[in-house]
């Protein structure tokens, strides 16, 4: 009669009146008397300053990004060290290999500035007008009035 | 005003039923609020902890108002906290109550006189429902000031109170 799906329906249907049940019980029987200093941010009864939403500054992903991945690269290196003598070489060089590819990035995030706190003028990359590339600005004499 | 609360002028049969339901389950499960002001809270955390055990009346220690039903105001109620306290009541919901334990939150204790710096009772910035005497109270001592809690919520009705 009742399958095995059945009973999950039948759980899941008492499992909704109970919450519901207990929400509309509360509902008619609490009282509800609100009021502006009732209804404030809890703050430990300190008075509520500001707003809940927070800008953070932008400069602090750039150091969160950075952080994660040498987190990620520590992770990668306990492993490594603890089996280091069973694996050899072969996996001394993977190791190198992978701490320079990391070096790389490292070195590009220090020269691009990202590391100092003090936003470093943008590097805006120079237009030259070269081979290949066609000029579509109009001159003054190509203007038709 | 909630869908029922004060809704009625005369308590009849189903309306004392429900009483007695609602005032058994708010008065076997009084929350305190989790805050302490001077000794009286050290006697406060032992009636909570494993020896006087609160736990059997119900009665333990939330974070926030917003969870809790009693506020029991341990200690020294200085002008600086008194501020705080009454916002802290504010944000309780109702049904909500207070204990004052303590001589300096009943009526200011040893600073009665020359205290400049502490409130002359807490009943004078929220309303007090059980006053448990002593400096400090032993646990035991507040724990008859909760039982006496207990007796009053046991009286209360969902009917309008009598005005007189």
């Amino acid at each position: 009669m009742l399958t095995e799906f059945g009973r999950v329906f039948i759980f899941l249907l008492i499992g909704g009146v109970f919450v519901a049940g207990g929400l509309i019980v509360a509902w008619l029987l609490r009282p509800n008397r609100p009021y502006p200093s009732k209804l404030t941010t809890y703050e430990c009864g300190e008075t509520p300053i500001g707003d809940t939403r927070v800008r953070f500054n932008v400069r602090f992903y750039v150091v969160a990004l950075i952080f994660l991945i040498f987190d990620v690269e520590v992770v990668f290196l306990f492993p490594w060290a603890t089996v280091f003598k069973e694996l050899g070489w072969f996996a001394f060089v993977e190791m190198l290999v992978f701490l320079g590819i990391l070096f790389v990035g490292y070195a590009y995030v220090w020269r691009n500035g990202d590391l100092d706190w003090d936003k470093p003028a943008p590097r805006i990359p120079k237009y030259e007008p070269g081979i290949g590339v066609r000029e579509n600005h109009l001159t003054e004499e190509e203007v038709v009035v | 005003m909630g869908l029922l609360d004060q809704k009625f002028e005369n308590g009849n049969i189903l309306i004392t039923t429900a009483d007695d339901l609602l005032n058994w389950a708010r008065l076997s499960s009084l929350w305190g609020m989790q805050f302490g002001l001077a000794c009286c809270a050290i006697e406060m955390m032992a009636m909570g902890a494993s020896h006087y055990d609160t736990d059997r009346f119900g009665v333990f220690f939330r974070g926030t108002p917003r969870q809790s039903d009693v506020m029991i105001v341990a200690g020294t109620v200085t002008l600086k906290m008194a501020s705080r306290i009454k916002t802290l009541y504010d944000q309780m919901s109702e049904p909500r109550y207070v204990i004052s334990m303590g001589s300096c939150s009943n009526c200011g204790g040893p600073y009665w006189e020359h205290g400049y710096h502490v409130l002359k009772g807490v009943d004078r910035i929220i309303p007090v429902d059980v006053y448990v005497p002593g400096c400090p109270p032993r646990p035991e001592a507040l724990i008859e000031g909760i039982m006496k809690l207990q007796e009053k919520i046991r009286n209360e009705s969902l009917a309008k109170k009598k005005t007189a």
